[in-house]
Parts: structure tokens; sequence; C-alpha cells
């Protein structure tokens, strides 16, 4: 795995520091508050992430400063605002190894991501009796659009099933790779599960059939260093506000040579050169998929989340984040009747679990009197749940922030919790 | 714990763990599904009239504590109501949930219901204690399926 390389690399050359949790801790202005009387826990990152102050401040610095419309526009003002976005992406370009800026689209996130390219390169490229192949581990958003596009196209989905573990099976991957596949889509970490899937391994082996790959990274954007030109996926989408950024930006990277052939998916101002009513030129990338205005604000608090976890080093968020998870791991396992979902040997910031007898929402009742946030419920991963005939489970899935001690509190919580229902 | 304890009474622990009536019934005179999409949970609901009474309620299906519970105090205390009692019912039931008020008027006595009188400082779990009444509803009115995210 590429993560697990590049950890080794790194710790070799950059000089142990001590990790300053409290330093981390004091960056996000909201984890000091109480809740229910309680030092909030937060412990819900999968489903969104708190935002550093280096954010707010770059949002509101935009909004008091620079705020106008981009592109286009002479004024000061405007100038400052395209500069501020185009930053962005660059940074963005950086954060994610693509090799050129006009790479990453801007999108609301990695949802419409995923949509954007069933409706554009999909529409093109997938026709009757063709297959889309997807996972078992698949959040609802890497299901759907492709369902809804199989549905219009007479195209079928196909699922590769995992393991009792949570593990993709390769073998069962490879068998389903025949010629009338004409996309794989891959989450590169479960939501669920916090499996990390060998995309590496699943490229190639596309490749080697002339297969293109998107891969879904809302999950791993967060908690590894990711390099798309390493991994040589054609797609690869994550969400800004899984990684310290605002809400509603996201980025979808693709290939040039692919985004190029790709007819445009909403049509506006920007994404076009020219138009009359005969006929309209699109625009060059990135802008040919940027129709209407941008969340400019977003992008640019984005650039500034990218920055942030840049200045901390992903590889060194990446290493104490699987402390936490083996950690919180070991502190869960000793409770009786407990059971983790999800017990892949690679994982990635999600504690995922079931308690014999007790249904998770009032697990999540108990903890939030306690000051812990977790999720309860099915994910928007229900074929998950299906897998492993569970109605839902309660998950808490980890950040940078997070520290020992609130995992300490998450295990005591859950001993409180059988206490309530014994 | 002292004000999870007003939530999760004796009572409700009792129910959630031994469910009352929690039965398919085979000769059911009515019957509806509930579902839940925001949790996947799925609730099914059995009733046989007699003489214009409720004579037998019973439910399917597992969910929380607060559901389960819910469903089976609500298969015993209908038992022997008209519908129209039933609906009386359900009505004060909602607004003490929702409210924490029992509401004012010459309403039925909520009696067991009343361990649910905290659930209004849960927001996010009353739907948990209703989706089993609106199942009992749709059934009373035919037939069907209902789902929390619907009107």
């Amino acid at each position: 795995m590429a993560v697990n390389s590049h950890q080794a690399a790194v710790a070799e050359r950059t000089p142990v520091t001590a990790w300053d949790a409290q330093g981390v801790r004091r960056d996000f202005p909201i984890l000091a508050q109480r809740v229910h009387g309680k030092p909030l826990v937060y412990l819900d990152n999968a489903a969104t992430s708190q935002k550093p102050r280096a954010v707010l401040d770059a949002l509101l610095d935009f909004y008091t400063r620079d705020c106008s419309n981009i592109h286009r526009g002479v004024h000061e003002l405007s100038e400052r605002a395209t500069a501020g976005y185009e930053e962005a992406r660059e940074k963005v370009r950086t954060f994610l190894g693509a090799r050129e800026a006009r790479e990453i689209i801007f999108v609301r996130g990695a949802t419409e991501a995923i949509n954007l390219v069933a409706w554009t390169f999909g529409r093109e490229r997938i026709g009757v009796d063709d297959e889309v192949l997807i996972t078992a581990m698949e959040h609802h958003s890497n299901i759907v659009p492709w369902q809804i596009l199989c549905e219009a196209k007479g195209a079928k989905l196909c699922v590769t099933p995992i393991s009792d573990s949570g593990e993709l099976r390769m073998d069962e991957f490879e068998k389903r790779l025949n010629p009338r596949v004409k996309l794989v889509a891959v989450a590169h970490v479960s939501n669920a599960l916090g499996t990390v899937n060998p995309v590496e391994e699943i490229v190639r082996m596309s490749h080697a059939r002339g297969i293109p790959v998107l891969v879904d990274g809302a999950q791993a954007a967060p908690h590894m260093k990711v390099d798309v030109q390493e991994l040589d996926c054609d797609f690869y989408t994550f969400s800004g506000h899984k990684v310290y950024g605002p809400t509603g930006i996201g980025a979808l990277y693709g290939k040039a040579a692919l985004l190029d052939e790709m007819p445009p998916f909403h049509g506006g101002g920007d994404m076009i050169s020219s138009v009359t009513f005969e006929k309209t030129t699109y625009n060059v990338l990135p802008y040919k998929f940027e129709a209407g205005t941008p969340n400019i604000a977003g992008a640019i608090g984005l650039g500034a989340a990218i920055d942030y976890v840049g200045r901390i080093g992903m590889e060194r968020i990446a290493a104490h984040e699987h402390a936490l998870l083996e950690y919180g791991t070991r502190a869960l396992a000793r409770v009786p009747g407990l059971r983790m979902v999800g017990t892949a040997r690679k994982k990635a910031g999600v504690l995922s679990f079931v308690l014999e007898g007790i249904h998770p929402h009032d697990v999540g009742t108990v903890l939030d009197r306690e000051g812990i946030a977790v999720r309860t419920g099915h994910h928007c991963a229900q074929p998950v749940m299906d897998r492993f005939r569970i109605p839902a489970t309660t998950r808490a899935s980890l950040a940078l922030y997070n520290t020992r001690e609130e995992l300490d509190a998450l295990a005591a919580g859950v001993w409180k919790v059988k206490e309530m229902f014994a | 714990m002292g004000d999870l304890r007003d939530l999760y009474q004796e009572i409700v622990i009792d129910h959630s763990k031994r469910p009352r009536n929690r039965r398919q019934m085979p000769d059911a005179d009515r019957s509806a599904q509930g579902y839940n999409p925001l949790c996947g949970d799925k609730v099914a609901v059995y009733v046989k009239l007699e003489n214009g009474r409720l004579k037998e309620v019973s439910f399917e299906g597992t969910g929380c504590a607060i559901s389960t519970a819910s469903a089976s105090i609500m298969t015993e205390m209908l038992k022997g109501k008209t519908p129209e009692e039933a609906q009386r019912l359900f009505d004060r039931f909602h607004d003490l949930v929702t409210t924490g008020q029992e509401g004012n008027g010459n309403k039925p006595a909520l009696g067991k219901l009343e361990v649910f009188s905290k659930l209004n400082e849960y927001p996010a779990r009353v739907k948990c204690a209703t989706l089993v009444w609106h199942t009992l509803r749709s059934a009373l009115k035919g037939g069907g399926t209902v789902s929390t995210e619907e009107g």
C-alpha cells in the first residue's frame, strides 16, 4: 500500500517531534465547549470534521475584504477573488498529487463529483448491456448515481462482495472484470467499516483490461497522503468538509485526456467560450465543468484547510490517527458483548461496533449525554448493514484532534450504556 | 445518569427486553408496515377486530429500546378500544412526546404511556416512539406502508 511506504520513508527523514495534541486542539475553537455539562468529545468526523481557525479566518477574510465574483472582472476585488479561487485549485492539485491544475474541478462534494462523472463520462461511454462494477462497501453516493445511469442506459450494476472482516474479495473482483465492464468505481476507504481498499492493485488490474477507475476518496483524503499519479486512477473525488474545510465544496480529479473528451455537466455561465442561439462553444478545462458562480469562499476555505493539514503533514496525521485507532480498538475490545464491525487488516479512521442486545440509537443517546458525539445508523451504506445482517452500528470516527483520553471516555461511555441496559 | 433514567425508565427497559405481543398474526383483519429510512427500522402492526373494537394488537420488528417499548406498551393499551379511541389516544400521546404537555380537553388517560413524558427533550428520538402508532393508524385505515419521512 502506498500509504505505508510513504509512512516508512517519512519516518526516516522527518525529525521526531512530539505530537502536540493540546496545541492542535486549540486550533479548533469549537472543541472547547461542554455538551450536557461534559467536555465535548467529537467522534463523528467521518460525517464532517471541525474547522480550524485558519479556515474560519479565510472565510471571514474573503467576505470582509475580497468578496466579488470571479473571472472576467476588471476591478481589484474581482481580481483578488479570482486569484484566491485559482490558488485554491493549485492547492488541491498539490494535495492530490495531480499533474495539472486544470485536472481539478471544483464541485459541491464527492457526491456531486460522482454524479458529474456518471452524467458526462457515463452518458457517453456506457450503453446497453455494459456494466459498471462497484463494491459491496460503497456509500450510497457511489451506488445510486450508477443505478440511475444503468437504468437509463439499460446497463448493469455489478457488485464485488466483501469478506466477513470487511475486506474486498479481490478474487471475486477479478472474476467480474469482463469486457462489458466500462467503469470500476470504488471507495478508497469505507465510511462504514474503515477498510482501506487496495486501490493501486484495483487500478492495475482494471487498466490491464482497458477499464477506467473512479476512486471515491471522501473517507481517505482526511486520513492519508493521496497521490493520484501514483494510484494512476482516472478519477478521484473528495469532500472539503471532511478535510477540515467548509461544507459545499469538494473536488473531482480527472485525467486531462478523459476530461477533455467528456461533454459538459451543467450548462450556464463560465463554462462556455462563446454562445449564439445556433451554437455554443464550451470553455477549456477546468471551466467546462464549472457552470455558474461557484462556491468561491468555500474553495478558498478548502485551500486554507489544505494549508493547515500540510503544515502538520499528512504522514504525521496518518500515524497519529493510526495509533488512536489501535488504542480505541483495544479499549472497546475489553467491553463484553461488543463486536467490532469491520476488522480489515488495513483500516483508517473508523471504529464501527454493535453491542449485544442494545440498539445503536440507545447507545448514541446515552453517549450524547456524556458529551460524546458518535453516529448511529446505517451510515448511508445499507448494503453493508445487510451484509453483516445488522440494522445499524454505532460509529466513532477519528480526526487529527482526537486524543487517547477521548477514546477512554468513549469506552467508559459504552460501559455506562451496558449498565443502563443491564 | 439521572436525567437519562427519566428517558429509560424501568418500564421502558422492561418492555424493550421483554416485549409483549411481539408476534405475527396470520389471521389479522388489518395490518400495515412502518419504515424509518433514517435508521432503517422496520415495524409491522397487526390488528384483530371484533364488534367494532380492537380485540388484539401485535407487532413485529426489532428496533431501539424506545421503539420496542413504545410498540409493546401500545399493543397492551389498545386492547378493547374502538378505532376512534385509539386515534384519540395517539393524538394525546403525540402531543406528549412532541411538546412534553398532555394537552387539554376530554382525552383518554395516558396511563403507562406517561413513561415517555421526557421524550420531547430528545427530538431525534421522537420518531422512534411514534412510528408504530403511525403504522397502527395506517392499518386501521386499511393498510399500506408508512414512513417517518412523509407528512
